[in-house]
């Protein structure tokens, strides 16, 4: 493995919280597919409240085109289509019967397989990361190995990842281009059919944004697949035995848990069921985020579900009770900030912080320059691409480079603005208008 | 605290929507988040932040100073004092005679542009922006401590009106607020602003006997053609290094001392807050540029014959680089952009005040002329990032 990178601009956020390697079952009597993950199509719903279906069986499909579809993970019952306004699908939920009866695919056939077994609609394409278009042929696929948000589990200790290199067999087939496979450093993963690049540095190292543009950007006109390892694995258990497996590993971490460590269930399982007594009961709210502390989902109500990508849930504070006097001039060791402006630096700011999920400040214009281009590694002006996103300009927007980012992209511009921008809502605003005006 | 707290939140609603004083929201809203920092939660993207927010950030800048600011009050003391003959005063006499001489500028600074702030605010509906705060305690840093109250105000309004508010408000305005503030004094009063008798405050007692209240300087623009003086102070005693770089002669209140504005350089560094790359090649700008000047110092520019360190050190030269280069919104954003920047601002600064004879000073305009160019340099930085863009989709 020759290929080594360094990622020198980024952070770790030394949240509190961390999972031990201590791995506990828990089976999801109820599980629940989110459409809402998967941008790029619009969803219809093919069952009915009462029906049986496998693990496999479609429970919604694209209405452009039928092969490609959402499955329910569990053998049951299909308990509930919720809807929204306009009758938007919120979600699908499915009962389980433990009986763990699957569909088969056939293997011979695996993007058909892929698309109809919903691992298809797990992969994203960039431009505009969304779900991949159909029919296109992409230039490369990127898969990332490991997660470097915070607090996430160490994804190599999957289980699932034994048949990384099925998968992996199985994707150099689907681009004439190459497979990248991204590992961290001093990885042991290796791959006959992926050139492997290590990458050492802080979050967003594991992005496969930065990944990509570190080794091969994309442009206009380009297509190209990302995904992560535990995905490839997947589609690998479905090109050896033709069935797909949807077994999930979760890390449940956070200040806010009792007893972090990680979860063996099943993708789109129940909340309540995963975390039952485990929440610190605290003074105040806490907020439920499916994912991290980043890019997660907030899960609000009673009803919540594990969301794409299927790998962290992270309890936090909300904090909205705290009522700070004179925040602006607070000495409080405890508060964090990547500017020295408050003490907390003094004690190391690589300690763990309790962070709860105040905004902490005003909503203001950009005043200061150059906080993003700190944390955000690629060749791409983050403050020129927002502005030329928020000013609806397309041929700015193409030229700064908006065809190479997502939204997880600039979470960590987002965490350390001190303008509170809602920089990711605007990333995700603008990929979806280029899309419209330009497709 | 919690009373206090209690207390506020009852008469809130008058101040909401279809309350009785609705009119006064912005206000409310400006002293309440002032009070308690606001426990909004996010609501979409990330779930946690930093927790710099934009009033602390400008905090630092006041606290960053504040150095600058209580040595120039103390030094307006001692000019005064040193004028009138009386030099030998306790340390609070010097310093309270200085406080007293500036916080009526003070206060009619801040009074004026807050005033124009909450009021715009109100209109727009936004929340107070504390930009203000900073440039509120910067002008009268930058004016001589002798100017009238009412110029002030009016300068103040002109620029808070028409050099942020019709752009948009903090953080859309192109030109630094304070430097216009400073530019409008200049230019509209230049009799009143400049020459020898706006920047020792003698408050009507005699002064001595071969007294001259010109600042260095001012001494150097204003001396015949070829009859080289050597600097002095009010009194006619001659100046040393060290008076320089501590700032002990007259000039506008709060830019004299060197150490100070370090001092100050030194916080906005740590935390952050300033760039060091506009302040390091800003610094290497004006000494290159004082090195030609002082290399080639000809009889027809008298200001060339300093040498580079008295051209850093007299003047607004370090004020400027510290405090006015370094303004986020006026600055140039990129990198890059920030060492031509910085770099260009410290040569103009010292090109005008060597060879522009009709003005002492030139940081002001030097600041002033690169926050026009700063887009331009930025759109050529942005440029070439776009042409490597295109580059690399042609030659696939």
């Amino acid at each position: 493995m020759s290929n080594k990178i360094r990622i020198k601009r980024g952070l770790d956020i030394p949240l509190a919280g961390s999972a031990q390697s201590r791995t506990e079952n828990i089976s999801a009597s109820l599980v629940g597919i989110v459409p809402d993950d998967f941008p790029g199509y619009k969803w219809k719903a093919v069952v009915k409240p009462g029906d049986r279906v496998k693990s496999g069986s479609a429970l919604l499909i694209s209405k452009e085109t039928e092969d490609i579809r959402l499955v329910s993970p569990v053998s049951g019952t299909v308990r509930e289509i919720r809807r929204g306004e306009r009758r938007k699908i919120e979600f699908v939920s499915v009962e389980s019967d433990e009986k763990n009866e699957s569909e088969a695919f056939d293997s011979k056939e695996l993007l058909l397989s892929m698309k109809r077994s919903g691992l298809y609609a797990m992969m994203r394409q960039r431009p505009f990361d969304i779900v991949p278009f159909d029919g296109v042929k992409p230039r490369d696929i990127f898969v990332t190995a490991f997660d470097t948000a915070p607090l996430a589990a160490d994804m190599s200790e999957d289980p699932l990842l034994a048949n990384l290199e099925a998968g992996l067999k199985a994707l150099s087939a689907l681009t004439d281009g190459k497979v990248y496979l991204s590992v961290p450093c001093g990885s042991k993963l290796n791959s006959k059919y992926a050139e492997v690049y290590e990458f050492e540095g802080p979050h967003p190292a594991g992005l496969v944004g930065t990944q990509i543009a570190a080794i091969r950007p994309v442009n206009k006109g380009e297509v190209v697949w990302t995904l992560d390892a535990v995905t490839v694995s997947r589609i690998g258990i479905l090109a050896q035995t033709g069935k797909p497996d949807y077994t999930a590993r979760v890390a449940v971490t956070g200040p806010c848990v009792k007893d972090p460590h990680i979860v063996a269930t099943t993708i789109g399982a129940d909340m309540a069921t995963i975390l039952k007594g485990n929440i610190e009961q605290t003074e105040g709210k806490v907020r439920i985020i499916s994912g991290n502390v980043l890019t997660g989902v907030h899960i609000e109500g009673e009803e919540g579900f594990l969301r794409f990508p299927y790998r962290q849930i992270t309890i936090i504070p909300e904090g909205d009770e705290a009522d700070e006097f004179m925040g602006w001039a607070s000495i409080n060791p405890k508060k964090y900030s990547v500017k020295h402006s408050f003490p907390a630096f003094l004690r190391g700011l690589s300690k763990p912080f309790d962070f709860d999920a105040r905004i902490k400040g005003g909503h203001r214009a950009m005043i200061l320059s150059g906080e993003y281009d700190k944390v955000f590694p690629m060749d791409i002006y983050p403050e020129y691409l927002l502005k030329a996103i928020m000013a609806g300009d397309i041929e700015r927007m193409e030229q700064l480079g908006i065809y190479e980012v997502a939204p997880e992209d600039f979470a960590l511009a987002e965490f350390v603005d001190t303008s509170k921008i809602e920089l990711q809502k605007i990333v995700r605003e603008g990929l979806d208008y280029l899309r419209n005006e330009t497709l | 605290m919690k009373g206090l707290k209690r207390k506020i939140d009852r008469i809130k609603p008058n101040f909401e929507k279809g309350g009785k004083f609705e009119k006064l929201h912005s206000v409310f809203d400006g002293f309440y988040t002032f009070l308690y920092t606001p426990n909004e939660t996010s609501r979409s993207g990330v779930h946690i932040h930093d927790g710099n927010d934009s009033k602390r950030t400008m905090i630092m800048v006041v606290l960053s100073l504040l150095p600058c600011c209580l040595f120039g009050m103390w030094n307006v003391g001692y000019q005064h004092y040193l004028s009138i003959g009386e030099p030998n005063q306790g340390i609070f006499t010097l310093f309270f005679f200085g406080l007293f001489a500036v916080l009526p500028q003070i206060l009619t600074a801040y009074i004026v542009g807050l005033g124009i702030e909450f009021v715009v605010a109100q209109i727009r509906g936004h929340e107070i922006q504390e930009g203000f705060l900073v440039s509120g305690i910067l002008i009268p840093m930058i004016c001589p401590v002798d100017t009238p109250c009412w110029m002030l105000a009016i300068a103040v309004a002109f620029a808070v009106i028409f050099a942020k508010e019709v752009f948009g408000g903090t953080g859309y305005n192109f030109l630094n607020v304070a430097l216009v503030t400073r530019a409008f004094l200049f230019f509209s009063y230049p009799v009143k602003m400049s020459g020898d008798q706006v920047f020792v405050q003698l408050g009507g007692a005699n002064a001595v006997d071969g007294y001259s209240g010109a600042t260095p300087l001012g001494q150097l623009a204003s001396s015949a053609e070829g009859a080289l003086t050597k600097l002095t102070n009010t009194i006619g005693e001659p100046l040393s290094n060290a008076d320089i770089f501590f700032g002990l002669y007259p000039g506008s209140w709060g830019e004299t001392s060197t150490l100070c504005i370090l001092i100050g350089a030194a916080i906005l560094l740590l935390t952050g807050i300033a760039s060091w790359r506009i302040i390091c090649s800003g610094i290497v700008g004006g000494l290159l540029m004082s090195v030609i000047a002082h290399n080639w110092a000809s009889p027809l520019y008298p200001v060339s014959y300093l040498d580079p360190f008295q051209q850093l050190c007299l003047g607004g030269f370090m004020f400027a680089i510290v405090f006015m280069a370094t303004d986020p919104v006026t600055a140039c954003r990129t990198n890059i952009g920030k060492y031509i920047y910085g770099f260009l601002i410290g040569v103009v600064a010292i090109l005008i005040r060597v060879y522009n004879t009709g003005y002492p000073e030139g940081a002001m305009l030097s600041v002033l002329l690169l926050n026009c160019f700063a887009p331009l340099i930025d759109y050529c930085v942005v440029n070439s990032n776009i042409k490597r863009r295109m580059r690399r989709l042609t030659v696939k």
